[in-house]
């Protein structure tokens, strides 16, 4: 690879300095969301074509041709990883302000999110040892749909890897995000409570990301979501795996 | 502004501390999330009662609102840095590929679904209005 070679040299001649550094991976970062973000307006807004993989890929590959190290990378961009808990804290106004919406549908919202929490830590676990993969491998998918922290937690507890159960949480979130509101739509379901709460529990942050954005009433069930998913699946996953043969 | 995002830091800390001291399996954030909607409400609803004219004082600001939409709208990119973390589970992703592509798939759609189904079903009222709202290209 002459190239990446060449590109590497390039690197670590200009940015010898940890603040020039920074200041880099954080222009990369942003540039490659900015210009996803681009491309899927261009694309008449197709959810498949999602900004936050568009930049999760294009910065993997960055890192790849300077051969920069993944916790290099992290620690430049670590001002944008913390926004998450702040951002996480602001859902809170869009669900105390559709307080009233969340109140009247609550016998239908336990309903849809134990059906939810169920299914996703069953079908996870059925699919991966149907397929032939191994304990481990199907034990870090049980938790997958949970918000990352809480599913990290699950897996240390049952026995999984905690990094591949932090890759199916990401993934599987991004999936949620490129298929759940054309497919949801698809099948005439419209309404922003259904496909917010099914973001929140299907498909974590990043799914759950997409919905709130597009719509307040979303936001709030998405929030809602994904609090609940993680205390309810934190008591299904023991539960489920007690009647599992093996 | 700078009450704003301060009020979002004091709730995430707050929410951390609870979790840390009575070792609770949910996240310091998302416990502040709730307490900061609860907050909101109390507050709100104290305000109606009373009939004062500062509904809308203290914490819970305009800026409380703006600066909400504003990191809710660019919450994608703040997944950006731990989703580049997959570069280094590349190997063991690789050695199940199939099962782990099959699963992630059916398993992340037939969550949506039943979620979605259930939820369409079980809620008898109207649905909420759909406003599908312009924002200018932060539609992700």
């Amino acid at each position: 690879m002459n190239i990446a070679h060449t590109l590497h040299g390039i690197y670590a001649r200009f940015l010898p300095e940890p603040n020039m550094e920074t200041l880099f991976w954080l222009c990369v970062t942003l540039g490659m969301f900015a210009l996803g973000i681009k491309l899927q307006l261009r694309l008449g807004r197709a959810p498949w074509a999602n900004p936050v993989l568009f930049a999760i890929v294009m910065v993997a590959l960055a890192l790849f041709a300077t051969q920069t190290p993944y916790d290099t990378y992290f620690h430049s961009v670590q001002i944008i990883h913390f926004l998450l808990g702040p951002a996480t804290v602001a859902l809170a106004i869009p669900l105390a302000d559709s307080i009233r919406l969340v109140t009247r549908s609550l016998p239908a919202m336990t309903l849809a999110l134990l059906a939810g929490s169920i299914t996703s830590v069953v079908s996870g676990i059925v699919f991966v040892l149907l397929l032939g993969g191994s304990h481990e491998v199907a034990l870090s998918m049980a938790p997958k749909a949970v918000t990352t922290p809480i599913a990290i937690a699950i897996t240390e507890q049952i026995g999984g890897i905690p990094a591949l159960t932090a890759a199916f949480a990401i993934l599987g979130g991004i999936i949620a995000a490129m298929i759940g509101e054309s497919t949801l739509r698809r099948l005439g379901i419209t309404d922003w409570r259904a496909h917010g709460l099914a973001a929140g529990i299907a498909g974590s942050g990043i799914a759950a990301a997409q919905v709130a954005q597009r719509d307040p009433v979303g936001a709030a069930f998405a929030a809602l979501g994904i609090g609940l998913n993680g205390l309810v699946t934190a008591l299904i996953v023991p539960l489920v795996l007690y009647f599992l043969p093996g | 502004m700078p009450e704003a995002f301060l009020t979002l830091l004091l709730f995430q800390l707050l929410g951390s501390g609870l979790q840390m001291l009575l070792h609770l399996p949910i996240p310091g954030p998302v416990i502040g999330m709730f307490l900061l909607a609860a907050a909101l409400l109390w507050r709100r609803n104290r305000a109606s009662v009373n009939q004062a004219d500062t509904a809308r004082a203290g914490f819970d600001s305009p800026a409380l609102g703006a600066l909400a939409r504003a990191l809710i709208a660019c919450l994608g990119l703040l997944f950006v840095p731990a989703g580049v973390g997959l570069v280094t589970q590349m190997p063991l992703l690789m050695a199940n590929l199939l099962p782990i592509a099959v699963a992630l798939f059916g398993s992340t759609l037939l969550g949506l679904l039943v979620t979605a189904f259930v939820m369409h079903r079980a809620t008898h009222d109207r649905p909420a209005p759909e406003k599908i709202a312009d924002t200018g290209g932060q539609v992700l």
